[in-house]
């Protein structure tokens, strides 16, 4: 599905990823770990296609597809989705409407028609009672006055309703207390399937108590240094990053 | 220059020859270019005005030769010739565009967004030869507006054009006529009250709710009233009315001054919403050309429990002048403004309101959202003034800025004067950026650039837009991304 070869980024003339590869499979589900600034958040906004990121060389593909010619909502289109670490705060835009205006620009990218008020309502509020989502969570302002916690949990309802085909999710954990992290977990495992990607990006291996990884990376300053299963998480927690690497 | 000279000595010549001749002349359509006496007597003569408002004309031009040009206001402008300006039916320029190849190709874009269609472009474009008919074959209005006329009248609404409405109700224009507004007011109040094209008058009678928004009527019966536009509307007690001027689509004009002026009054219990979309010509990428907006917009409210509500959205023209006003002078009268100005480019915004406190415990709301882009400067300019003898009176001002472009200027001058100790005024501003977090955020969940704009920006909006009639609000929103199209950086 999707096809990393030989990348590098730049952000500011200052060179973050150095030489980076990776493949992921439908079906699959990857963890990306390392410590702050190895360059995990720069790999996945450049996947999503934010533009203050420059790829100075290598390649992307994506279902065969050279992604980063394409726009960042082509690449929404195309089944990509990226859960941010820290989701920005939109005065005066209902959650609401900021999710139904997603969920219809998707729709028209693959030439599909709009969908109805009452059928997007039917859904909506399916996915976050699915999440234990508060429904008046849903009329308040995009992530105005959300807690930690509450905004991931936008994030994963955000998700299910545009059901990506490759989800990455950028420190989805970090700042959850157990119960919001057990649920962005369970958010997690429903969007497992066998048609569809998940990369996770963490700096620690809680979130894969309760989400299974097929792979793990190591990544440090901008590479990624070693891959195994699961149990190299549980490694670089008892051992640290250093150690491993 | 010389064209200018020449034009001015045919004025006088025409001046001198013409001595009455500008007022018998039926053959002649047009006056020359310039401002004179004679050519006021013309203008008022082709009308066929009664002496009252002649003289009133008369005194106002006298009055405006007396006044300066305000030069206050942060805007920049070449210096207006008003020598060289074409006070009454303008001719037929030569430049119009021949077809809509020949018109500027951002216009377009927006017309095609905006969904118009092809010949209706053309009359909004100012295409030579298109004609009007393409308006009313698309609206068909003419039954349209039939119905409507005779459901307004039989609430005894009258809703006519001005100069219909000095022949027909000369009584009541003249009592109202220049009462909220005086013909001294400004500079281009002045030159309005001398030269006045034509315009609007709605009178709502006593205790009737004016059983439609008067924007459908308006709109499709939008003829170009001219430059020199004048709205009187008055609401006898314990009456309503909504009443929307201007268009989404953006219209082009060859008449580069703008000088309009809107009345209303209100008695007890009477109350006027009164909503405006401006989008006129702004005026090319580089600055070039663009509409020159200075209007004056005052409102009495001379009754008890009296309410007028401004609402505006002002996307349009390269320089705007305007401020609402009301003049709160009716015990617990209200007063409220709700503006979104929008400027890109080379645009430049002054704009804001008076609420001038006269009567006891009358209240007012100040809502005003600046969003300034490309080269442009915004500026909000507001007084709220409480005179002695007002007590208790409340107001609320909240001035929010959003700066889309690291290039253009947003500026908040507001002037509170309170003669009265129970005032309670409170003032809040804020001035914000569109993050590039924010757009990113948009963009990774599917919204084009575009969408993007136009959603950040209406929430930001929100507090406005909620004011502006139903059917009306969902172009607006569009128009404001629009507007804003390609100018994040």
């Amino acid at each position: 599905m999707l096809k990393i070869n030989d990348l590098h980024i730049s952000v500011d003339g200052t060179e973050i990823i150095k030489g980076l590869d990776l493949e992921v499979k439908a079906g699959e589900v990857h963890a990306v770990m390392g410590l702050n600034g190895a360059g995990k958040s720069t790999l996945a906004n450049t996947i999503a296609g934010r533009d203050d990121y420059e790829v100075t060389k290598g390649s992307v593909s994506y279902f065969g597809k050279d992604l980063l010619e394409l726009d960042p909502h082509e690449r929404v289109g195309e089944g990509i989705f990226l859960g941010f670490q820290y989701p920005v705060e939109i005065p005066g835009v209902s959650n609401l409407n900021f999710m139904r205006t997603a969920i219809n620009s998707v729709r028209k990218y693959n030439g599909e028609e709009a969908m109805s008020a009452a059928e997007f309502m039917k859904l909506v509020r399916s996915k976050a009672a699915a999440l234990k989502m508060d429904p008046e969570m849903l009329k308040r302002f995009v992530n105005v006055g959300f807690s930690g916690g509450e905004k991931k949990r936008n994030e994963m309802v955000q998700m299910a309703l545009l059901d990506p085909k490759l989800a990455i999710l950028d420190e989805t954990d970090s700042g959850l207390d157990i119960d919001a992290l057990k649920i962005v977990a369970e958010g997690i495992n429903a969007q497992r399937r066998d048609d569809t990607a998940i990369l996770l990006i963490t700096h620690y291996q809680r979130l894969l108590d309760y989400v299974q990884p097929d792979v793990v990376h190591v990544m440090i300053d901008g590479k990624i240094v070693k891959s195994g299963g699961k149990n190299l998480a549980l490694e670089l927690e008892e051992k640290g990053y250093a150690a491993v690497a | 220059m010389a064209a200018t000279l020449e034009t001015k000595q045919q004025v006088e010549e025409m001046a001198g020859e013409y001595k009455y001749g500008f007022t018998t002349d039926v053959e002649m359509e047009m006056a020359p270019k310039g401002l004179s006496e004679e050519v006021i007597r013309f203008i008022s003569a082709k009308k066929d005005e009664p002496e009252w408002l002649l003289d009133w004309r008369l005194k106002a031009y006298r009055a405006w030769l007396k006044m300066d040009e305000p030069d206050w206001a942060k805007v920049n402008y070449e210096k207006i010739d008003y020598s060289d300006i074409y006070f009454y039916a303008a001719p037929k320029s030569q430049d119009k565009p021949k077809s809509l190849d020949e018109v500027d190709p951002e216009l377009l874009r927006m017309y095609e967004k905006l969904g118009i269609p092809l010949r209706e472009q053309e009359v909004l474009a100012g295409v030579e030869g298109a004609a009007k008919v393409a308006v009313d074959a698309v609206f068909d209005s003419v039954s349209v507006a039939t119905t409507f006329r005779e459901e307004l009248s039989k609430a005894g609404v009258i809703f006519m054009s001005i100069s219909e409405a000095v022949k027909e109700y000369p009584d009541l224009v003249k009592k109202y006529l220049g009462t909220v507004v005086p013909q001294r007011d400004n500079f281009f109040a002045a030159l309005n009250c001398a030269v006045f094209s034509d315009g609007t008058f709605v009178y709502i009678p006593k205790g009737v709710r004016c059983p439609m928004e008067l924007s459908t009527y308006f709109r499709i019966n939008a003829e170009n009233t001219g430059q020199f536009e004048r709205t009187l509307i008055v609401a006898e007690e314990g009456s309503y009315v909504s009443y929307l001027e201007g268009c989404t689509a953006p219209m082009r004009d060859e008449n580069q001054l703008h000088a309009a002026v809107v009345e209303l009054v209100t008695l007890d219990d009477a109350e006027i919403k009164y909503s405006t979309v401006q989008n006129w010509y702004p005026g090319d990428k580089e600055g070039k050309g663009g509409i020159y907006n200075f209007v004056t917009k005052r409102a009495l409210c001379k009754g008890k429990n009296s309410k007028v509500s401004w609402t505006q959205v002002e996307t349009g023209s390269a320089v705007t002048w305007k401020y609402p006003s009301c003049v709160l002078a009716g015990e617990n009268s209200v007063g409220e403004f709700y503006s979104v100005a929008v400027t890109n480019n080379f645009q430049q915004a002054d704009t804001g309101t008076k609420m001038i406190h006269m009567g006891k415990n009358s209240r007012s709301t100040i809502i005003s959202k600046g969003i300034s882009a490309g080269k442009s400067h915004n500026t909000y300019r507001g007084l709220v003034k409480v005179l002695p003898g007002a007590d208790d009176v409340r107001n609320f001002t909240q001035c929010d800025s959003l700066l889309v472009s690291s290039t253009s200027g947003a500026h908040t001058v507001p002037y509170i004067e309170v003669k009265n100790p129970s005032a309670q005024i409170e003032h809040e501003a804020t001035t914000s950026k569109i993050s590039a977090d924010q757009m990113f955020y948009c963009r990774a969940r599917g919204l084009d650039e575009e969408e993007a704009i136009a959603m950040i920006v209406n929430g930001f909006c929100k507090e406005v837009m909620q004011h502006l009639p139903m059917e009306f609000a969902v172009e607006a929103q569009k128009l404001l991304g629009l507007s804003l199209e390609g100018s994040v950086g």
